[in-house]
């Protein structure tokens, strides 16, 4: 807690919703709910999330994803146990999937949460991917915010890396880890279709198994031949900043090239970071401390390329849109069943009386006016 | 439950404490309460009555179900409540056993804070109902 956040404590202290009050002082069944209402998007949830806002900024956000049975709650455990034996707090949030016909979903992660029985100062939290509704992202950033705010040190958010959704979901994290089963071609082919770009580390777990060897040193080809297609624009290697241009060319020439790389990297103009590859052997504990480390290692190059700093923004960027987006979506659908639905529109567009681009111009008309005046007197 | 609430969820943890390796049933019921729309979550073989509290704590869920074939219901149960207690949790969790459970303790466990017995021969269409009727409304 810095001082700024005291200051906006005692400040709003008397607007502050009593579930949130509880919450910063630490009360879990207050986080537990704050969790439940974001979940469920309650009414006044919003409220709520804008109230955490001031109080986060403080943990560490981690992301572990791989495709199921790679062991990443086990994992997760560990790592939670070993940040506990260090004096840290840790949050986790962890996803499954849900069925899109029921909605129901069961939530097995934490049978393996057993190294922290007993132990309230891991928050463990089982999310569903409800889905249908697309705001799963952001009902996790908001859940993370909770845990941020309550005081966690570590977050770590646990999902399966499959879809666009997902990946969104691990992009609400600073660190991302990519977990690999070895001994499966098939997941390195999983890694060249998109999560690549997203993996900032790379576990081999169950390092113990055959074909683990040969994994790591797949992995390590794949990304040699990333950074190789980048170094024959000119070594953009270390310290030597890029040009925007030689990076576009660089990108493109890979696109040309070879599939596997085509869609690496969001162009950073500092030096990359080279995503290191750590075995472990997640149920025996071991390989925990190198994986800490090299978390570690990405956190302080992160804070000091100034990458933290710039990612926060985009994603404060971002979260504006999304909710804007939303806010958006329902103004118009009140606008809608105020001028009396859509059906009428529907019948005439059935009719070939119109169509519907001009159905929604002609819909979306008196909106555009009212901003455009309002801009105007501005 | 009410439409302002539209992606409201019943969450649900099942539960099995102490030593007592028969999780067949519990297993039956997470997945009839997954295709009945609920969240489902499994705390796995053995947990000490604390993990149970820490778990149902922790996800907050509307519905406990504690299942316990190892005729330790007595001394496990009112733990386990007592414990939702602590953390303010009781009133508002709906605790079900599942079980055998002898006619002559099934008072003691209501008095600890259990709404519903099910034991042998239960359907789950019966469990399903009950739960979707006494889950708890949240503020």
């Amino acid at each position: 807690m810095t001082s700024g956040d005291a200051d906006s404590v005692s400040e709003s202290a008397a607007d502050l919703d009593p579930l949130i009050a509880d919450l910063l002082d630490g009360n879990h069944r207050a986080l537990a709910r704050t969790i439940t209402k974001i979940e469920n998007r309650s009414p006044g949830y919003r409220d709520l999330v804008s109230q955490l806002h001031a109080h986060t900024g403080d943990a560490d956000v981690i992301g572990i994803t791989g495709s199921p049975g790679a062991g990443k709650s086990t994992l997760v455990d560990k790592l939670a146990a070993t940040y506990r034996e260090a004096g840290l707090t840790v949050g986790v949030i962890a996803i499954d999937p849900a069925s899109p016909f029921t909605g129901g979903a069961v939530l097995g992660d934490r049978i393996r949460m057993a190294s922290n029985v007993g132990d309230m100062d891991v928050f463990f939290r089982s999310m569903s991917a409800r889905g249908t509704l697309g705001g799963l992202s952001t009902a996790t950033t908001d859940a993370v915010k909770a845990l941020d705010a309550f005081g966690k040190d570590k977050v770590i958010v646990e999902t399966v890396g499959a879809g666009q959704n997902e990946v969104d979901i691990v992009r609400t994290a600073d660190t991302v880890v990519v977990l690999v089963p070895p001994g499966s071609g098939d997941d390195v082919q999983m890694l060249k279709a998109g999560i690549l770009e997203i993996a900032d580390l790379f576990v081999v777990n169950k390092a113990d198994l055959d074909g683990a060897d040969r994994t790591v040193s797949e992995l390590r080809e794949m990304l040699q031949l990333r950074d190789g297609e980048v170094e024959v624009d000119g070594h953009h290697g270390f310290a030597e900043p890029s040009v925007g241009a030689s990076d576009e060319s660089a990108r493109e020439r890979g696109s040309a090239g070879s599939d596997g790389a085509a869609a690496v990297g969001d162009a950073d103009d500092v030096e990359p970071w080279d995503p290191p590859i750590v075995e472990t052997v997640a149920d025996r504990g071991e390989g925990i401390d190198d994986l800490i480390a090299a978390m570690d290692d990405h956190r302080t190059y992160l804070v000091e390329s100034g990458q933290l700093a710039a990612t926060a923004r985009t994603r404060y960027a971002e979260e504006i849109r999304t909710l804007l987006r939303e806010d958006t979506r329902e103004l118009l659908a009140a606008e809608i069943d105020a001028r009396g639905g859509l059906a009428e529109h529907v019948d005439a567009v059935v009719r070939r009386e119109t169509d519907p681009y001009a159905v929604a111009e002609e819909l979306l008309e008196p909106l555009a006016d009212c901003v455009a005046e309002r801009r105007e007197r501005d | 439950m009410s439409a302002e609430q539209g992606q409201r969820q019943i969450r649900c943890l099942v539960a099995k404490v102490g030593l007592d390796g028969h999780d067949r049933g519990a297993h039956v019921i997470a997945r009839a309460l997954r295709d009945a729309g609920f969240e489902v979550i499994y705390s796995g073989l053995h947990r000490s009555p604390d993990e149970v509290v820490q778990a149902a704590v922790q996800e907050d869920v509307d519905v406990l179900g504690i299942s316990i074939l190892s005729g330790a219901h007595n001394t496990l149960v009112p733990k386990i409540t007592d414990g939702l207690a602590e953390y303010g949790a009781r009133e508002d969790t709906l605790v079900l056993v599942g079980g055998i459970i002898p006619d002559d303790d099934k008072d003691r466990l209501r008095e600890a804070g259990v709404a519903e017995i099910f034991g042998p021969g239960a359907s789950m269409d019966e469990m399903v109902e009950y739960i979707r009727a006494n889950a708890p409304e949240r503020r």
